[in-house]
């Protein structure tokens, strides 16, 4: 039997001896090169008038120039020139004229002209893909915008159907949606009139910072350093951003030196990872908002003493400070922190005696049974179970149903669902991209379908909300309408089936020589033309 | 189940039956793939998720979602639909992944070799060390040595593949550095040699750049070993059992009482006979390892076919799971023929 | 007793019977791999039983205050997970999902699969055609895609998870019941019943059924360490049990993140679903040992 003793052990020295014989993974990332593990299996599309997940957002905002954008050192001054060199407002209020700088080109080498942002924007409206209601709410439609969106020689004016505060649709034209693609190169890639969108779902056309040279679905993507920029050539010539599901991974990767930036990093994590050499914890506020929203449709959650127990039932403090630490801050109104008009009001907090006597007003004092839709997401099957302890406490049943993005979303869409746990994140830095959808619901019956709208999701109808939402929207007095959203929020917070939780704060875990790395804070994407290491 | 090892063949000459079997599973290889492609299908349209969902994301408004149906072909009929499918995958096209925004078949040639690596490596490694086990276990029946192969064989089926992985990734990376991360290089050595097979490992030994090659290795080799312990643990009881049936035959007790050697009793009478079966056996834990490894590929963020399908099902990107399970079904069908064929030819008994 | 139940000479149907299953449990017994399995087995179902008495808390009494404690803590022996829930208290009521689970796939596959098997090895011709033809379209489908595919249509759940798994796990035990009918199908003892004039229900049911039975016993066993694995699979993927329900898989899934500074939390599920498989894979191999004449018993 010796014989085969003996070929057990070599079979397994050779194993051992291919394991230990190979080199192990290199010290660090090269000087010049940024590697980020994330998660970008959201990724679908990188045509900006198309791209509509965070993941594209962050790789688009590298790719294309605005015509006026966010500078990523300096997020708190709001938009600043970029392709229009300066712009002015009609007396009317309702035509915006923007100057088309000299001198840009895009990474093709053509130059940037009127003729491209004419042709980006309408091409915007024209494809009418989800992200196109950001430009389609100033009026522009696909029949009008040969007359609402005109290039003439260095200028391009656009003309909007109500006299819009003008940094309201700036601010819009900062979102993915407004970057500008190089027209030519886009339309001699067009087949069955799609004006290029199918090639550009995998492809560049842009003159920002880097140009895209390949995404692997679920695998990379990976863009280079465009030499001729504008504010000049980026000092990381390759930008390497990896798929890298669990956070564990890419904590390992990251102590290991294989990767630079781990962007997805749970609290544990980073409390394991934080004080280690060589790296560094940056946070900074997202502007996701973590929610619970109680549908309509359920009689006993109609009912306003309801509405208002439910705030009272949830543990803020004690999840901000257990699983969501460091990551989420109790935010109990629907602007995020840093926008216009935002407030730092938050009354509710974990009182089951309020409830119960809330809910014994109401009539329901011997509970009832309620189901929660929550997506396939750890930290949101916590809330959604701490708030079913809570609920326990005051007889109410909470059946808790865990389905893919997708399943959940389709449910909650077709006003299905008694409770939600959900986030949202707003499109553009403006505070009516949230008011719109929380706050302002024109029509809430079946029919009108508005499956956009959160609150029309929650078959709620806000009541004189809407119109605050309308006029507050229309005010070119910035301290006023500061003071509108106040009001707004302030009802909001009291009446609403919504219980806005907490505000994103992003913990990235970084080598301690990358500088300069911004995410996008609270109302943009990722930048990563600034970064050095 | 190996089938081979359940099906009863009929007496017939050994060529001819060959033949006509042949000729009989390329029919009945038809009819299944037909099979698999309608279930699949109707699966996805029966699933209570929306692929519309999956392309306009959450803030589409009704009529861009009403566009993007009307797009996909999802307000036509349901046998309409499956009959343009069939139509458009006749000539060789599986249509559009929503996900990716790439044909299908792409997506397919990219993922698949990624599959095809792991599991051939998994599968060599299991071969490697399950055989021998196997084989020492039968011998040593009942005692110790059978003892530890048999734990060592069920601990390999009774582990939760991805708590060993991600304790093997902390161990074996984290920790003592000996092999690769997660990935199938480093991202440095990225795009570095030509793909041709889009087997890394092939394609770096191919263009000689041993440094590729030497790190995708590194890279490999945990989550292969992984998969090889799993179907070590089924390689090394079917050897075991088959061996055990072979020595207790009388020709065998004929070569010991003539005073052969163990060692040759063994591997050249008793080894020779179950070569066959043991190949089903091993064909049937490749076709296994290469259906892709979900859980695996999660953990070591592997590009693989797994995983490529789970995430389109989970979307329902329907034209993405219809063409990666059509692939993946017909590669087990096939290997599956080709084990039965085998072993009905080879086999004397089994005719 | 014990020379009645070993006597060479039965004097009844019933002491024959139960003569040959005291001679298999006495070859069984010498197995102390496979005794370990059933004792592990036995542990498991006295400890599902009992959960509500020998589980020191509440499985779902939250305290985010005390959560994340570690293994060897005073009143959480086995540590608390990320909302404070005692570990050990989850893995004993756990216990009963377990089981439950393995019960009904046991419960489902097989017959299903003896049905199939049997139906199409007797009947032959046509419907062996067809009923393989599906059972092969089934065997193609990679396993875990059918089975999420079908949870994905059915919803989340546990009893989804079953059926899914269920429905992915029946074609082998066809196809073993069908090479299992093939061979009785023609033996002179079928004929004799079929002389007698037996229907072909009566003989499958009750002739070819029984005939089966001991491999296809074997083969679950085997399996049910696989069945375990697959639904705590779904669970890892978000698609076995609902939360806050102590399904094994869910935990580890749920523990997973902490794997790096909180090991525990996922490691105690992970042990216990190694255990359990391990147990079903010591006796099923035993019992392999035992009715399975091919590995050739040792008497």
């Amino acid at each position: 039997m010796t014989a085969f003793s003996r070929l057990m052990t070599s079979a397994a020295l050779g194993l051992a001896v291919m394991a230990t014989g190979m080199p192990a993974a290199m010290a660090e990332t090269p000087p010049n090169m940024l590697v980020i593990a994330n998660r970008i299996d959201d990724i679908t599309s990188l045509d900006p008038a198309e791209s509509f997940e965070f993941s594209g957002s962050d790789v688009i905002r590298n790719l294309y120039l605005k015509l006026v954008n966010l500078d990523p050192m300096d997020m708190e001054a709001g938009y600043k020139p970029e392709v229009a060199d300066s712009w002015e407002v009609s007396e009317d209020g309702k035509t915006i004229t923007f100057t088309i700088r000299d001198g840009l080109t895009f990474v093709s080498g053509n130059p940037v002209t009127a003729e491209d942002v004419q042709f980006s924007l309408r091409r915007a409206v024209i494809l009418n893909k989800t992200p196109s209601f950001i430009l389609t709410q100033f009026g522009f439609t696909p029949e009008n915008v040969a007359n609402t969106i005109v290039g003439e020689g260095n200028t391009v004016s656009i003309t909007t159907d109500k006299p819009y505060a003008t940094s309201f649709v700036l601010n819009c034209l900062t979102a993915t949606i407004g970057a500008i693609v190089d027209s030519k190169l886009v339309m001699e890639h067009e087949t069955g009139g799609d004006m290029g969108n199918g090639w550009l779902k995998t492809h560049s056309a842009g003159g920002g910072a880097y140009a895209l040279n390949e995404w692997k679905p679920n695998e990379s993507v990976t863009m280079t350093a465009n030499p001729d920029f504008y504010q000049g050539e980026p000092a990381m010539k390759r930008v390497i951003i990896r798929h890298v599901q669990e956070s564990a991974s890419q904590r390992l990767m990251l102590e290991r030196g294989d990767i630079d930036v781990a962007r997805n990093l749970n609290p544990e994590d980073i409390a394991g990872i934080e004080g280690e050499e060589g790296i560094r914890i940056d946070e900074e506020l997202g502007g996701q908002l973590m929610y619970l929203s109680f549908n309509q449709k359920n009689p006993e959650l109609a009912k306003p003493q309801v509405r208002e127990a439910m705030k009272y039932l949830i543990d803020y403090a004690g999840m901000e400070a257990s699983f969501l630490k460091g990551q989420w801050a109790v935010q109990q109104n629907f602007l995020p922190l840093t926008f216009q008009g935002a407030v730092e009001e938050n009354p509710f907090s974990l009182d089951i005696e309020k409830a119960k006597a809330l809910l014994a007003e109401a009539g329901v004092p011997e509970g009832f049974t309620i189901e929660a839709g929550v997506r396939e997401a750890q930290e949101r099957i916590e809330i959604a179970q701490t708030f079913q302890n809570a609920l326990a406490q005051v007889g109410i049943k909470l059946d808790i149903t865990v389905g893919t993005a997708a399943q959940i979303l389709g449910r909650y869409r077709a006003r299905e669902l008694d409770v939600y746990v959900g986030t949202w994140g707003p499109d553009y830095p403006d505070p009516h991209t949230n008011a719109s959808t929380f706050a302002w619901n024109p029509d809430n019956s079946d029919a009108a379908g508005a499956t956009g709208i959160l609150a029309w999701r929650n078959a709620w109808d806000p009541g004189d909300l809407t119109a605050k939402v309308d006029a507050a929207v229309t005010e070119n007095d910035t301290g006023k309408r500061v003071e509108m959203y106040h009001d707004i929020q302030a009802e909001f917070r009291e009446t609403s089936p919504f219980a806005i939780l907490f505000q994103q704060k992003r913990q990235t875990a970084v080598a301690d020589d990358v500088q300069n790395l911004n995410l996008g804070d609270a109302i943009s994407a990722a930048a990563y033309w600034p970064v050095t290491k | 189940m190996p089938q081979a090892a359940t099906r009863r063949g009929r007496p017939a000459a050994p060529l001819a039956g060959f033949l006509g079997r042949a000729a009989a599973g390329i029919g009945s290889l038809a009819v299944t793939v037909l099979g698999l492609l309608f279930v699949t299908f109707f699966i996805g349209r029966v699933m209570p998720i929306d692929p519309v969902l999956a392309v306009v994301g959450e803030r589409a408004s009704p009529e861009v979602y009403a566009d993007a149906r009307a797009a996909l072909g999802l307000d036509q009929p349901l046998p309409v639909q499956f009959w343009y499918y069939l139509r458009e995958v006749a000539r060789g096209d599986f249509g559009m992944s929503l996900l990716t925004a790439r044909p299908v078949i792409d997506d397919i040639a990219r993922v698949f070799p990624a599959t095809l690596e792991l599991a051939t490596l998994g599968v060599l490694i299991g071969v490697l060390i399950g055989v021998p086990l196997g084989v020492l276990a039968a011998v040593n029946r009942g005692r110790w040595v059978d003892q530890i192969a048999r734990l060592v064989a069920l601990v390999g089926y009774s582990m939760p593949i991805f708590w060993l992985g991600l304790i093997g990734l902390l161990v074996f990376y984290g920790i003592l550095g000996w092999v690769g991360g997660p990935g199938r290089l480093d991202v440095f050595y990225d795009g570095l040699v030509p793909t041709v097979t889009g087997m890394i490992l092939v394609d770096s030994a191919l263009a000689g750049d041993w440094t590729v090659f030497s790190n995708a290795l590194s890279h490999i080799i945990l989550p292969a070993s992984l998969l090889g312990y799993f179907s070590l643990a089924y390689i090394s009881r079917m050897t075991r059992s088959f061996m055990l049936e072979a020595l207790s035959a009388e020709y065998i007790t004929t070569a010991r009482v003539k005073g052969m050697s163990e060692w040759r009793v063994v591997w050249v009478h008793a080894f020779r006979n179950i070569r066959v079966q043991l190949l089903t056996v091993i064909v049937l834990s490749y076709a296994n390892l290469l259906e892709g490894s979900v859980l695996t590929e999660i953990i070591f963020s592997w590009p693989g076919i797994g995983f490529y399908i789970t995430n389109a099902l989970l979307a329902a990107d329907m034209n993405a799971v219809l063409g990666g399970t059509v692939v993946v079904g017909t590669i087990f069908i096939i290997l599956n023929m080709v084990s039965d064929l085998l072993y009905k030819f080879f086999d004397p008994r089994a005719r | 007793m014990r020379e009645w139940l070993l006597s060479d000479a039965p004097a009844s149907r019933r002491q024959a019977r139960l003569g040959r299953l005291y001679s298999g449990w006495l070859t069984f017994r010498e197995n102390t791999l496979a005794m370990l399995g059933l004792g592990i087995l036995v542990a498991l179902v006295i400890c599902a039983a009992l959960a509500p008495w020998i589980a020191p808390h509440d499985p779902y009494v939250q305290d985010l205050a005390t959560r994340l404690k570690p293994i060897g803590t005073p009143g959480h022996i086995l540590g608390t997970d990320s909302l404070g829930r005692d570990i050990l208290s989850r893995l004993i009521w756990g216990s009963r999902i377990t089981l439950y689970i393995v019960t009904l796939v046991a419960l489902i596959a097989p017959v299903v699969g003896l049905l199939v098997g049997t139906v199409a090895g007797y009947a032959g011709g046509l419907w062996d055609a067809v009923l393989m033809r599906i059972t092969d379209i089934f065997l193609a489908f990679p396993r875990l895609v059918l089975a999420l595919a079908f949870v994905a249509a059915l919803g989340a759940g546990i009893e989804n998870a079953v059926l899914a798994i269920s429905l992915t796990a029946w074609p082998p035990y066809a196809r073993l019941a069908r090479a299992e009918t093939l061979t009785i199908r023609n033996s002179d003892f079928i004929s004799a019943i079929r002389l007698q004039g037996a229907g072909p229900v009566r003989i499958i049911t009750r002739h070819i059924w029984p005939l089966c039975l001991s491999s296809l016993i074997v083969r679950v066993t085997l399996d049910m360490a696989g069945i375990i694995l697959a639904a705590a699979g779904l669970g890892f993927l978000g698609l076995g049990a609902q939360p806050p329900s102590p399904e094994w898989g869910a935990m580890i899934s749920e523990g997973r993140r902490f794997i790096l500074d909180h090991w525990w939390v996922a490691t105690v599920p992970g042990l216990a679903i190694f255990t359990v498989s391990l147990a079903f894979n010591l006796l099923g191999d035993g019992l392999r040992d035992v009715l399975d004449p091919k590995s050739g018993g040792s008497q």
